[in-house]
């Protein structure tokens, strides 16, 4: 099991969002959640990254496994797609794969370019690109395939069958359905909303 | 670390980082205040340790808000905490970029800028060296102040009232020794406190820091 979550409640602001959510996610499986806009499926997947602190239950997930992909794609604007693609590399200790990773994400042609002179979509794929530099199993994807055309989100669904296939999962938020040739589950979070709206104390996290 | 380190270099340096600014801002201000003080050498040479010094300090917060807020904005401070890499060292990386960027800098130059104030001749070494030993710790006590300002509104002007008083004792032993280094006076016990001071910043406010950004980050 990549990760386990065991009747996790997940609030924001204070707010309750979701409580008693329950999943596994196996490695080679892809899980996408599922729900409307404001239901709290960013707030559960930043509570799995770990950047902010869950207000019930269990979460069952090796250290140093998951790498979470947000709205943002943390790119530096100043630097070029190498440059930005290198920084990464060398936080992760990983460096020999750049050139294979510019390919899988068609940016080749593109990588002494600033980055902000791409296009939406071209930044996307650059920042995706850094999921595969980190050889972490697990993936938080919140969003990934918003402004990619059709091409690069067929890159992106090859991408992540050949991940799955050695061994990696991934979590993935998304309003457009992913429609990709591998085992996928999908858990619709509407289940889950919090019935209260409790304000609750945020635990200490330090 | 270095390539945190690197990276934030190369970013200042680049067109629309900002480097420079903290320099020529110090310029002007203490030119500006020569000027305004008039022409009295002996009023200029006296209180020329303590200007500079008050000088340096508010140049160097200057550009303090941008040193998370920019990572902030783009969304690599949630990347960076999820990445292999303690947020201490973050911290630490970060502040050390804004030092060689602007304390440093700051620095080497008031050499120049003491000619104005007509310092004697020591007075030139001992500004610029308990600046260089000083200035660290600026960038470290901004450091602390910008996790605690970041993500706010007017978070820069909040940011100064909160890390100016912080400034006072690197100020108040800083500019001792300059004075005293000046006079040629004995400097030893401010001096010591003025590394001590450093040291103690920048072994304790990472970890302060890097805690406020991770509450910060929720």
């Amino acid at each position: 099991m990549l990760l386990k979550v065991k009747d996790l409640s997940v609030s924001r602001g204070g707010r309750m969002l979701l409580s008693g959510v329950n999943f596994g996610l196996a490695a080679g499986e892809v899980l996408l959640l599922k729900g409307p806009n404001g239901l709290g499926k960013t707030s559960l997947l930043r509570t799995l990254a770990g950047l902010q602190p869950s207000a019930e239950g269990e979460i069952i997930l090796q250290n140093d496994t998951a790498i979470y992909a947000g709205h943002a794609d943390g790119l530096k604007a100043g630097l070029s797609v190498i440059e930005n693609l290198s920084f990464w590399a060398d936080i992760f200790t990983e460096s020999k794969r750049l050139d294979e990773v510019l390919t899988k994400f068609d940016l080749m042609a593109v990588q002494h370019r600033l980055a902000v002179r791409l296009s939406a979509g071209q930044k996307r794929r650059l920042g995706l690109a850094r999921l595969f530099l980190s050889n972490r199993p697990l993936w938080l994807l919140d969003e990934p395939t918003v402004s990619l055309d059709e091409v690069s989100r067929n890159a992106f669904y090859k991408a992540l069958v050949s991940h799955c296939a050695t061994g990696g999962g991934a979590l993935i938020v998304s309003h457009t359905p992913i429609d990709f040739e591998g085992s996928s589950k999908s858990i619709d979070l509407s289940h889950y909303v919090a019935k209260d709206f409790l304000t609750i104390e945020a635990a200490a996290f330090l | 670390m270095i390539a945190l380190l690197s990276r934030d270099l190369k970013l200042t340096i680049r067109a629309g980082g900002g480097f420079g600014f903290a320099i020529l801002f110090f310029f002007i201000v203490t030119l500006l205040l020569a000027f305004g003080i008039g022409p009295d050498i002996q009023l200029l040479r006296k209180i020329a340790p303590g200007a500079l010094w008050v000088c340096a300090l508010l140049a160097c917060l200057l550009s303090m808000d941008r040193l998370f807020a920019l990572d902030f904005e783009d969304g690599s401070l949630d990347l960076l905490l999820v990445a292999p890499i303690p947020l201490e060292v973050v911290v630490f990386a970060k502040s050390l970029a804004h030092w060689i960027t602007t304390g440093l800098p700051l620095a080497l130059i008031t050499p120049l800028l003491g000619i104005f104030w007509d310092l004697p001749e020591k007075g030139y070494f001992w500004v610029c060296f308990s600046l260089l030993v000083g200035t660290p710790a600026l960038s470290m006590i901004g450091a602390f102040g910008a996790a605690l300002t970041l993500g706010l509104r007017r978070g820069g002007l909040l940011l100064s009232v909160l890390v100016l008083p912080l400034y006072v004792p690197t100020l108040i032993f800083g500019a001792e020794v300059s004075r005293l280094g000046a006079e040629g006076l004995d400097l030893q016990t401010p001096f010591l406190l003025l590394i001590a001071l450093t040291l103690g910043a920048l072994s304790l406010l990472p970890f302060a820091a890097a805690a406020v950004l991770r509450i910060n980050l929720r």
